[in-house]
C-alpha cells in the first residue's frame, strides 16, 4: 500500500512537473537571473537538492550553492554579496546588528531538522542512557589515551575496553557532534575509528560488543536491527531520538532545526522569490530524501506565510 | 644495413622500457622524499618516532608513527605465521611427496589464491572469517587485526609455496639420494636434508611474503579497522600505515597542509620498510646460496 502510494505520488508529481514545464515554456514565462547561496555544509545537501530540482523547472535561473560554513556565509550575507545563507544555527546578535546597520532586513526560515543518533551494540547490556556530561567525558580531547574503559565513564559499568566509532573530520556531522558535546572549537579526541562512510561505522558497531558510536539518525533507521539506539539525558530525563523528539526539539543537544536566511534585498528579486517558494514546497519530500527530518506540513505552511509576509505579497 | 638499424631501434626500445620502470621508481622516491622533508621541517623526527599517539587530523595533534607501525607489523606477523608453516608444508609435500601429475594440477590451482582481488579477500575477512572467529573468541571486535592477518596469510601462501618449492627443487638430487642411502626416512630427508639445503631460498620467500604483507592495503583497510593504537592485541581494531593513507586520501584534507603531508611521511616509512626487506632478501640470496655444482 505504502509503495503504491509512493509510486502514485511520484507519478502525480512527475505529471505536474511536466505540465508545469510545458505551460511555462508555451507562455514564455521562464524567469532568468542569478541566485547566490552560501553557508553551512550541513544545510548544503538540502539546498543543493532543491537547486537541482529548481534547475529543471527554471533552466534560465542560475543557482550557485557554496559552502563556507554558517559563519562565513553570514559574513557574505551581511555585505549583501549573497541572496540566501544556509545556516545550521540562528543568526547571532552581532550579525543581526551588522545587517541592521546597512538597513537590510532578513527572514529566518526553518527548512528541516537534523538529529544525531548515539549507538551501541545490541549485546551491550549495561548502557541504559548517556548524560551529556558522560558523552563529553568520553569524547573531549583530554580523554585521548586516558578514558579507555567503560568503567571510567560511569561506575558500575564493566572494565571493558571502549571502542569508539564516528564520522571523520571531513564530515559536517563530526563538527556538529563536537560542538554540541565538547563545545565550540574544542574538537574531539582522535583515537577512534573514523570513517566518512557511515556503513563502515554501522558495521563496526554492529559487530563489536564494546562499541560506542554516533552518526546521523537516517542511517540508524536503515539499520535498526543491528544497532541499539541510546537515549541522551540533558538534565530532564532520558530522551530517545525519533521523528517526534527531534522535530519538537526535546532531543537536546543532539538535534536542531536548520535554516535558510533570505535578505530583504534579495527578496525583491523575482527569481529569489520563486526559488524560496519552490524550496518550501519541495522540502517535505526532498529533505527526507537527503537524510534529514522534515518539519510538519503545517510548519512548512507557517514558514511559507512568514516568507510571504516578509516579501510583502 | 637496414637490419642493423632495426636492431638498434629495438635495442633502444628495450632500453627505454627498462628506463620507464627505473624512472618511475625514481619519481616515486623523489615525491615521497620532497614531501616528507617539508613534513619533517614542521614535525621533529624524534617526535615522529617516539610519540605513541597518531592523531594528526584532530585538535590534540600527535605525530607518532608507532601506532601505525605496530598495526602494520601486527597484521604482517599474523599473516606470516599463517603463511610460513602452511606454505612450507605445502611446498615440501608438492616437491617431496606428491606424484608429478598431482603437483602439476595443484600448483596452478594454488596460485589462483594469489590472483583473487584483495578487495574480495577483505570482504571475506570481514563477512566470513570475523563472524566465524567470534563464535570461538566472543570478545573479538568486528574490526580486528586477527582476521585480516589470517586472510592476508592465506593470500600470501602461494608466494611462500612457490619460492620454497623452487628452492627445494634446486637442491641436487645427489643429496636426497645420499640421505636415502644412509637409511633416512622420507620425513627425515625432507626436514633434515632438503629444508636446510634450501634454507636460503625459503628465507627469501618469507621475506618477500613479509614485504608483500606490509604493503597490503585493501584487506586491512576493510577488515582491520581505522583506529591507530599502539597495541599487540590482535582482537581490537587497529590501523595500518596503508589504511591511514587510504583514509586521508579519500577525505577532504587540503593539499599542502601538514595533515596532507602526513601521508607522505607515512608512505616514506612504508617504503623504507619494504626497501630494507627487499634488500635483505637480495643479500641473503647472494650470500647464502648453497652452491653444490
Amino acid at each position: 500500500m505504502k509503495t503504491f502510494e509512493k509510486i502514485f505520488l511520484g507519478f502525480a508529481t512527475l505529471t505536474l512537473v511536466a505540465c508545469g514545464g510545458q505551460e511555462k515554456s508555451s507562455n514564455q514565462s521562464h524567469l532568468s537571473g542569478n541566485i547566490k547561496i552560501d553557508g553551512s555544509s550541513t544545510v548544503y545537501p538540502i539546498t543543493e537538492a532543491v537547486a537541482e530540482e529548481f534547475r529543471n523547472v527554471q533552466p534560465n535561473i542560475n543557482v550557485t550553492v557554496g559552502v563556507s560554513g554558517t559563519g562565513g556565509g553570514f559574513k557574505k550575507f551581511m555585505r549583501g554579496e549573497i541572496d540566501i545563507n544556509d545556516a545550521s544555527r540562528s543568526i547571532k546578535s552581532k550579525e543581526a546588528d551588522a545587517c541592521a546597520e546597512i538597513n537590510m532586513g532578513f527572514v529566518e526560515l526553518s527548512v528541516a531538522y537534523d538529529g544525531l543518533a548515539v549507538l551501541v551494540n545490541p549485546e551491550n547490556d549495561w548502557v541504559d542512557f548517556f548524560t551529556v556530561d558522560e558523552l563529553q567525558k568520553i569524547w573531549n580531547p583530554e580523554a585521548q589515551e586516558t578514558v579507555m574503559y567503560w568503567d571510567q565513564v560511569r561506575e558500575g559499568w564493566p572494565h571493558e575496553e571502549l571502542h569508539l566509532f564516528g564520522p571523520g573530520v571531513a564530515s559536517g556531522t563530526y563538527d556538529y557532534f563536537a560542538e554540541a558535546i565538547c563545545g565550540k572549537k574544542v574538537g574531539t579526541r582522535g583515537d577512534y575509528t573514523a570513517s566518512e562512510d557511515d556503513h563502515v561505522l554501522v558495521q563496526g558497531i554492529a559487530t563489536d560488543k564494546n562499541a560506542l558510536g554516533f552518526f546521523g539518525l537516517a542511517y540508524y533507521e536503515e539499520n535498526k536491527d543491528k544497532l541499539r539506539l541510546v537515549g541522551v539525558d540533558n538534565g530532564d530525563g532520558t530522551v530517545l531520538p525519533s521523528m517526534e523528539t527531534v522535530s519538537n526539539g526535546t532531543y537536546a543537544p543532539l538535534s536542531r532545526p536548520i535554516f535558510i536566511y533570505v535578505s530583504s534585498a534579495a527578496v525583491a528579486k523575482k527569481e529569489v522569490n520563486e526559488f524560496v517558494n519552490f524550496y518550501l514546497d519541495s522540502a517535505p519530500s526532498l529533505v527526507s530524501e537527503v537524510g534529514y527530518i522534515p518539519l510538519q506540513d503545517h510548519e512548512y505552511a507557517i514558514e511559507k506565510e512568514k516568507f510571504n509576509a516578509f516579501s510583502g505579497k | 644495413m637496414s637490419n642493423k638499424n632495426t636492431e638498434k631501434i629495438i635495442e633502444w626500445l628495450l632500453r627505454l622500457s627498462a628506463l620507464v620502470t627505473v624512472l618511475t621508481t625514481i619519481g616515486i622516491i623523489w615525491v615521497l622524499l620532497s614531501e616528507s622533508v617539508s613534513f619533517f621541517q614542521e614535525v621533529s623526527i624524534i617526535e615522529f618516532l617516539t610519540d605513541t599517539q597518531w592523531t594528526p587530523l584532530y585538535k590534540d595533534k600527535h605525530f607518532g608513527i608507532m601506532p601505525l607501525v605496530s598495526g602494520t607489523l601486527l597484521t604482517t606477523f599474523i599473516a606470516v605465521s599463517v603463511a610460513l608453516p602452511l606454505g612450507l608444508v605445502i611446498a615440501i609435500y608438492l616437491s617431496e611427496y606428491a606424484p608429478k601429475k598431482f603437483r602439476k594440477t595443484v600448483k596452478p590451482l594454488l596460485e589462483i589464491l594469489a590472483a583473487v582481488p584483495t578487495v574480495v579477500y577483505g570482504f571475506f575477512a570481514l563477512m566470513v572469517v570475523t563472524p566465524f572467529l567470534q563464535t570461538i573468541i566472543p570478545n573479538l571486535s568486528g574490526f580486528n587485526a586477527l582476521s585480516a592477518g589470517i586472510v592476508m596469510g592465506i593470500m600470501i601462501i602461494p608466494f611462500v609455496t612457490s619460492f620454497s618449492e623452487d628452492a627445494l627443487q634446486a637442491v641436487p638430487k645427489s643429496l636426497k639420494h645420499g640421505a636415502f642411502a644412509l637409511g633416512s626416512t622420507r620425513l627425515q630427508t625432507s626436514f633434515r636434508v632438503m629444508v636446510p639445503a634450501a634454507s636460503s631460498g625459503i628465507v627469501v620467500s618469507v621475506i618477500l611474503a613479509f614485504s608483500r604483507a606490509i604493503g597490503e592495503t585493501m584487506i586491512v583497510a576493510i577488515a582491520a579497522g581505522q583506529q591507530p593504537r599502539l597495541t599487540a592485541n590482535p582482537l581490537v581494531p587497529i590501523e595500518t600505515i596503508t589504511t591511514y593513507i587510504v583514509q586521508v586520501s579519500l577525505g577532504d584534507v587540503p593539499h599542502g597542509s601538514l595533515e596532507y603531508k602526513t601521508i607522505f611521511a607515512a608512505g616514506m616509512t612504508l617504503f623504507v620498510f619494504t626497501f630494507i626487506l627487499n634488500n635483505i632478501s637480495f643479500w641473503i640470496r647472494k650470500k647464502f646460496r648453497e652452491k653444490y655444482d
